[in-house]
């Protein structure tokens, strides 16, 4: 092989950028496919999710989601690990936020609430990884199966108790009682409205900011502590990591600690934000759709923002779609998503191999 | 109590069918060495477009045809990404089902216009059940005629495929020369590669067949256990093959037998809806629903058996470079 270097513009935005047009470029050949016109329904989805206050608001809600998810991947990620299980840490972590503001709305001051409730959702998300993370690293289960059947138990778990325990009497539809004002977060829109601010509503919310606030410490976390390099060892080279004297059962533990902490925030934002009670299925596929952001954004806190952005932007522009286009339903993120995935995880060596090859024979040439 | 238990194992056939298709066609792919977390967007595509194809032909065998079509070619997206390109197999596999769960919805707003789903399927469309000769004259006879009349007969053919399937999956896998290579090209590759046999060659034959099983598992839920497609109507049915395939340690029988263990379980959990055991009280339905995955969580960790997977499963294979 040639010692050849790739120029690093060539890895950090031409390849992810190309991989990104693919994906697009097969979602507006399935948009085509379907009688429409993608060039249109792209003025759409751009209008909805950027062209208004409010919209944009919007669009930053869902990114509040997806940079937890998106994060929660990565942090894993860096360490080797696949955690699939985003959505069932998210859903528990929703669990951990809820209990705490239905116990303590009625006596105690918001800002009591709110730290507790961070705690809350990071240590229930921590816990539901914290079983997966236990069974790889001391009795060598695959992540993967256990992260996918710990989705499943925990949809069961919170149907059970929601239905059995939080619903509220004489109400059919499966969800606590709505939580005192004082355990809400505040929206952004109120809280910048004083200083003569004016966005617009929408259900972004204080937990925005605390996602924002994640994407530093993740970044200092993974970069800038000998925790962070440890655990870039053990994601690049495991063998070399267990030489080196690396306690790789514990990385392993707490890298996916530190990821079911921060799948769980998304509760922050959906139970305490946004719905302020405790339902069902709040979740709606953001776990997954943290896979496309993390691969997405290289699994990289900025790349991350980028790419929760990008996909807040299609969740909101998508509904938009739908109300202008009939024809196509808000679905089609789903399929763009999934198409991200393929193309920028999967098939990433397809474009990656033939560029790489190019500029090495350009650069020996 | 008798008569009970041979309704319980009669729905037990009906909910175990997908769960067999699907979990044989993970054997094929994974004792070939490819991981597929994509079994549940093989199903789900394959349960659109046979419905679609029999709702607009008016064939329920038109309508498997489709159906197996549409799933091939989730495989073969999946080779391409993993043994072409030596992509990642767990994301490729998640990719499948995202992209199968957006685009089936989309397709069928844009086919059908009734808001995700297709239109109910009868008659011919579908797959009816078979009722076996003399089955209504033996009915009257205890135990044998109750088993041969409502647990054996009046089942659709897809039933009886599925468990067809496992003698031949079987047979394949351990007593031909395809078999052999497939289970070594899971095991070790190179001494496959050394052999002067193609590698990729044999992982997408696997895959094929993979994705076959699969189009039978999603036609037989849209065709012939519902009379149509439902948005996500394959629920999980493809994860819960994978923990069968993985409680039944790759092999055909045992899998069988998680099939129908966790097709019993779900049996239950339909019959235990509000029934109050004395001395325990009312178990709840969620606690049985969720022993599948339970179960394979513990079995992974070691505690009932160890389920040891093929050696090369999920690793790209490069040959190598003088």
């Amino acid at each position: 092989m040639s010692q050849a270097k790739v120029p690093a513009w060539v890895n950090i935005a031409l390849i992810p950028m190309l991989n990104i047009a693919l994906a697009f470029i097969v979602s507006g050949l399935v948009i085509l496919a379907i009688g429409e016109n993608p060039i249109e329904a792209a003025g759409y989805l751009i209008f909805g999710a950027f062209g208004y206050d409010e919209g944009i608001g919007y669009t930053l809600y869902y990114a509040t989601n997806l940079i937890f998810t998106g994060l929660a991947v990565s942090v894993a990620f860096k360490g080797g690990l696949f955690n699939i299980g985003g959505e069932g840490q998210a859903y528990i972590g929703g669990l951990g936020v809820g209990l705490i503001c239905l116990s303590l709305d009625h006596t105690m001051p918001f800002y009591v609430i709110a730290p507790l409730a961070v705690i809350g959702s990071a240590i229930f998300g921590a816990a539901w990884a914290y079983i997966p993370a236990y069974l790889q690293a001391r009795r060598g289960s695959h992540i993967v199966i256990t992260t996918i059947m710990f989705n499943f138990i925990a949809s069961s778990l919170m149907v059970y108790l929601i239905v059995n325990w939080l619903k509220e009497d004489g109400r059919m539809a499966p969800n606590s009682r709505t939580f005192e004002e004082n355990a809400w977060l505040p929206y952004l829109h109120e809280l910048l409205s004083p200083l003569g601010i004016d966005i617009g509503d929408s259900p972004l919310n204080l937990a925005f900011i605390w996602a924002l606030l994640c994407c530093v410490f993740v970044w200092g976390l993974i970069w800038h502590t000998r925790w962070g390099y440890q655990l870039r060892t053990l994601g690049t080279n495991p063998t070399a990591a267990r030489y080196a004297g690396i306690d790789t059962a514990k990385v392993t533990i707490w890298a996916m600690l530190i990821s079911g902490g921060l799948a769980g925030f998304v509760g922050l934002n959906e139970i305490m934000g946004v719905n302020h009670n405790l339902l069902l299925n709040f979740t709606a596929g953001y776990g997954f759709a943290g896979i496309a952001v993390a691969l997405m954004g290289r699994n990289h806190p900025i790349g991350i923002i980028l790419a929760a952005t990008l996909f807040g932007a299609l969740y909101q522009g998508g509904a938009e779609l739908a109300f202008e286009i009939p024809t196509i339903t808000p679905e089609i993120v789903v399929v763009i998503q999934g198409l991200v995935i393929l193309f920028s995880g999967a098939l990433e060596h397809m474009l990656k191999d033939r560029i790489e090859g190019f500029f090495i024979r350009r650069a020996v040439a | 109590m008798f008569e009970t238990l041979i309704l319980m194992l009669d729905a037990t056939m009906r909910v175990s069918t997908p769960l067999i298709f699907a979990a044989l066609a993970g054997l094929y792919s994974e004792r070939a060495g490819i991981v597929d977390i994509g079994l549940e967007g093989k199903i789900l595509g394959s349960a659109f477009a046979a419905a679609a194809a029999a709702a607009v032909f008016g064939s329920a065998w038109i309508g498997l045809c489709f159906g197996v079509l549409a799933s091939v070619c989730l495989a073969l997206i999946h080779g391409f990404a993993c043994i072409t390109h030596r992509g990642d197999h767990i994301v490729s596999g998640v990719a499948i089902n995202t992209i199968v769960a957006g685009l089936t919805v989309t397709l069928s707003m844009y086919w059908f216009g009734m808001g995700g789903q297709t239109p109910a399927l009868s008659g011919d469309a579908r797959f009816l059940d078979i009722t076996f000769p003399f089955a209504d004259a033996l009915e009257s006879v205890p135990v044998i005629g109750q088993i041969y009349s409502n647990l054996l007969s009046g089942h659709n053919i897809l039933v009886y495929l599925a468990f067809a399937m496992v003698p031949v999956t079987y047979w394949v896998v351990y007593k031909t020369r395809f078999g052999l290579r497939l289970r070594a090209v899971g095991e070790n590759p190179h001494a496959v590669d050394t052999a002067g046999i193609s590698v990729s060659f044999i992982r997408y034959r696997a895959l094929i067949i993979c994705g076959i099983l699969c189009g039978f598992a999603g036609a037989y839920l849209s065709t012939a256990h519902n009379a149509g497609f439902l948005k996500d109507m394959s629920a999980g049915k493809g994860y819960m093959a994978l923990a069968a395939l993985i409680f039944g340690k790759w092999r055909p029988v045992p899998v069988l037998l998680a099939c129908l263990l966790f097709g019993f379980l779900d049996a239950v959990a339909i019959r235990m809806q509000g029934v109050v055991i004395p001395g325990i009280g009312e178990v709840p339905v969620q606690a049985i629903e969720v022993l599948p995955y339970v179960l394979t969580v513990l079995l992974l960790a070691g505690f009932i058996g160890k389920a040891i997977g093929p050696k090369a499963i999920g690793r790209p294979y490069v040959k190598e470079r003088a």
